[in-house]
């Protein structure tokens, strides 16, 4: 079975904000030739490293963002190397660059220098402020772009003197590079129609702006401002707490609370099976919760019944978690129908018995070492084409013979 | 002529995480059909009717979100109880490149169009799902949304800063990052039927979308040993991964004014000296970045005593003036009405929405040079372009179309 991509050729120019579209690449089978300077690209100095040691084969972020692709080392500041490089983007179906904007141009590298060259070529240009704007500032990293974005505005705590906070996991680059990666599958599926290449500019702070959910529209429709809360939605008017802890220290996030009849049927039998009845003393509203159709939330603002039924479920919800380790609370309000998630750490993700039986987590051989280590698999499990890590990110300039000759 | 112009897409996505897919697809011209159901109103997708409103509006058709993730789509409705509405689903299959839903695992099939059937129907048709814990699994009956999504695929518990519970996301950014994988999974799917002539079924299950992206800290702990489930860990507005330092948000002068500041390297810290001219910039203990990351309560506690009495954005283009990044935490007003990079790029398009009138939107942060994306009809009402669909797509004479309206079919 071969990816979806298979036969895609990629050239990839990418530093820390635009190699995570290059995996999407190579991991769906195109094949990316990632273009590294002497010394290699900057990543390759980023921790974590393999036994805390550093070394530009020993950086596990590098591992992680260029699995599958080859790697050619190019020295883009000299003539030949330039050369080569412009002769495999002529072959190529795709580059993709995050160089700061003007930087191609200087090396006669840009889509003007391709287009007529190979027509066909579909050209991603991904920088921090677009091609060609206002204000186009070279100097950013990923906190900088979610705070000037608008992702950090909504995030932080109920406690407002403490500071708003930025998402973890360089979620600003990964934003960039899957807008990047989903505007080139555009243009390919538009090439098979027309047979002609473009170029596509991806704008990293116009990226984060679209990726806020209400924050953005609440201002575009009426001009009201969302504020932070802890573990839940920035809200125009404030939401009651929805991160709870459970017997064990763990905590969980209840999701959304009852609101249907059934819902609150549910709950009684859950809290009666704890025996928790009489020490719950919402009690009365999950009866009336439990005798109506369905909790009509439009009214919660407006009609003080509705508002205290919806509240004593995600009372009742609270008090069942505190009597159960978050794993047996979550796993028992789901096997009830209750949308309830455990707060993992990332790495407990890898533990988790769905998460194993569905294949998540891979090996991947490195030869070097003599074993394999686990990695991160698929966010997306194709019936008839595949996802594979077939080998592991490329030591520096390993392909650069094989691929520049 | 769209990009996507060639492609019909029948929908019964819904939130974000399914409709934020579809309207990626429709904002380059494809044709999505969305189909809803005339019995519960569409009420299916909880974000039909919800704020916010429009000033003087509300109900069923003046949901924001709404309209927001539905743009330049078709909206039907069917009454898939009855076999009629069945019928004219069979024939929209038929004519479709792609059935696409975000349903709790086992609905479709359970209204007899599961993948099987829908194979039937067309033999190369790509059906793509999309739940918190995929179609197959010990989970898949589990339900989620956003911040269940977050909270399972460790997202969640990666937000925060140190000595503090999780702050996890203030929205759910794996609604919005599952449709981006939606949308991948629909168009990489359709790239291999375009090659093959194959059609396929994916699974996309959005918690394993959502745990990809904390690579390097599952790689810190498969290959290192060393969780981020640790005393002190995580603290995500500094960086650990590169080290940076100061690297973080800061109090500034106003009511919840912030600003961010990141020195990657020696370098930014002395161009930091250079523009603050602050005393603490020239201590001994900060000179390296080893130094400032040990001693980095410290520093930051200095920096913030240096920001507190500053206006946000001053400071920011103080910082961008010297090469130090730094960027004010933007509020949505800041970001959408006064900053001319938004605005030069045409990011907040107006559509028309024939119940809501004119109403600005999220648009695309890319631009393709020779086909690019537009946004100019609103999301539809309920059963809107049921004559259109079902007359001029489906072939259906007005006759038919009024009896299925009077039976209850739409």
């Amino acid at each position: 079975m071969s990816g979806p991509l298979t036969g895609i050729k990629v050239v990839e120019i990418c530093d820390e904000m635009g190699e995570w579209a290059g995996k999407l690449f190579a991991d769906v089978g195109a094949e990316v030739v990632k273009i590294e300077p002497p010394g290699g690209v900057r990543t390759r100095t980023y921790g974590p490293f393999l036994d805390d040691e550093p070394g530009p084969e020993r950086s596990l972020w590098f591992w992680h963002y260029n699995t599958n692709k080859r790697s050619v080392v190019a020295d883009l500041d000299e003539a030949g190397a330039r050369a080569a490089v412009k002769g495999l983007m002529a072959a190529a179906d795709i580059v993709i660059e995050d160089q700061r904007p003007g930087r191609m141009a200087e090396l006669g590298l840009d889509w003007a220098d391709l287009k007529a060259l190979n027509p066909r070529l579909i050209y991603v240009s991904i920088t921090a402020f677009g091609r060609d704007m206002p204000k186009n500032l070279d100097e950013y990293t990923d906190l900088t772009l979610m705070a000037g974005g608008g992702p950090a505005w909504s995030c932080g705590y109920d406690d407002h003197s403490l500071p708003p906070v930025r998402g973890g996991g360089n979620q600003g680059f990964h934003t960039a590079s899957h807008y990047g990666f989903m505007t080139a599958l555009v243009a390919l599926l538009e090439r098979d129609v027309s047979g002609e290449g473009q170029f596509i500019d991806v704008n990293a702070h116009a990226s984060q702006n679209v990726t806020t959910e209400a924050a953005s529209y609440s201002w575009l429709v009426n001009q009201s401002t969302v504020q932070r809360q802890t573990g839940r939605h920035a809200g125009v008017t404030p939401s009651m707490p929805s991160q709870i802890m459970c017997g064990d220290g763990r905590m969980v996030n209840s999701g959304l609370p009852p609101r249907r009849g059934d819902d609150y049927r549910r709950m009684l039998m859950w809290l009666d099976e704890i025996g928790g009845r009489e020490q719950f003393p919402e009690y009365p509203f999950l009866e009336i919760g439990a005798g109506q159709e369905r909790i009509d939330l439009s009214k919660i603002q407006t009609d003080p019944e509705v508002a205290a039924i919806f509240g004593a479920g995600r009372e009742c919800v609270n008090y069942i978690a505190s009597k159960l380790s978050a794993f047996e609370f979550f796993t028992g309000a789901q096997e009830r129908g209750f949308q309830v998630g455990i707060i993992y750490s990332p790495e407990e993700v890898m533990e988790d018995p769905h998460f194993k039986a569905r294949g998540f987590p891979v090996e991947v051989e490195h030869p070097e070492h003599g074993h394999t280590f686990t990695y991160p698999g698929a966010p997306y499990a194709f019936g008839k084409s595949r996802w594979a890590i077939e080998r592991r990110a490329p030591l520096l300039g390993e392909d650069t013979k094989a691929v520049l000759g | 002529m769209g990009a996507l112009s060639h492609i019909r897409i029948c929908d019964f996505t819904g939130q974000l995480a399914g409709a934020g897919a579809t309207k990626f697809l429709a904002a380059f011209g494809a044709q999505v059909i969305r189909i809803e159901d005339p019995v519960n109103e569409g009420h299916w997708d909880i974000l039909r009717g919800m704020p916010p409103y429009k000033e003087g509006q509300g109900g069923l058709e003046a949901g924001g979100s709404f309209n927001n993730h539905n743009v330049e789509k078709l909206g039907i409705t069917l009454n898939l109880r009855t076999p009629k509405a069945k019928e004219v689903l069979r024939k929209l299959v038929a004519g479709s490149d792609c059935v696409t839903e975000n349903f709790a695992a086992g609905v479709l099939d359970r209204w007899g169009f599961g993948y099987e059937e829908l194979k039937k129907i067309r033999e190369d048709i790509i059906y793509v799902s999309n739940c918190g814990f995929g179609h197959v699994g010990p989970y898949e009956k589990y339900k989620t949304w956003g911040p269940v999504v977050q909270a399972v695929s460790g997202l969640t518990f990666s937000s925060g800063l140190k000595d503090q519970p999780p702050a996890g996301w203030g929205y759910s950014y794996m609604d919005h990052t599952g449709a981006y994988y939606m949308a991948m999974a629909i168009m990489l799917a359709l790239y291999h039927r375009n090659r093959t002539g194959e059609g396929q079924w994916v699974d996309l299950a959005c918690t394993e979308a959502g745990a990809v992206l904390n690579g390097p800290a599952l790689l810190d702990y498969t290959v290192n040993g060393r969780p981020l489930r640790r005393p002190g860990s995580p603290d995500s507005n500094r960086s650990q991964f590169p080290q940076m330092a100061p690297h973080g948000i800061y109090q500034a002068k106003g009511e919840d004014r912030w600003v961010s500041i990141a020195c990657r390297d020696d370098a930014d810290w002395e161009r930091f000296g250079t523009a603050t001219g602050a005393a603490f910039a020239r201590d001994s203990r900060y000179t390296t970045l080893a130094g400032r990351i040990a001693n980095e309560d410290e520093l930051d506690a200095a920096v913030t005593a240096w920001t507190i009495d500053k206006d946000a954005k001053e400071i920011a283009s103080l910082f961008q003036a010297n090469r130090v990044p730094s960027a004010p935490v933007q509020l949505p007003e800041d970001r959408v009405d006064h900053d001319p990079n938004t605005s030069a790029w045409g990011l907040w398009p107006t559509v028309h929405h024939t119940h809501m009138g004119a109403v600005r939107v999220d648009g695309l942060p890319v631009h393709m040079s020779r086909t690019d994306w537009e946004m100019t009809r609103g999301a539809p009402m309920l059963g809107e372009h049921n004559e259109y669909v079902l007359g001029e797509i489906l072939g259906y004479s007005g006759a038919e179309i009024a009896q299925m309206k009077a039976e209850g079919v739409l």
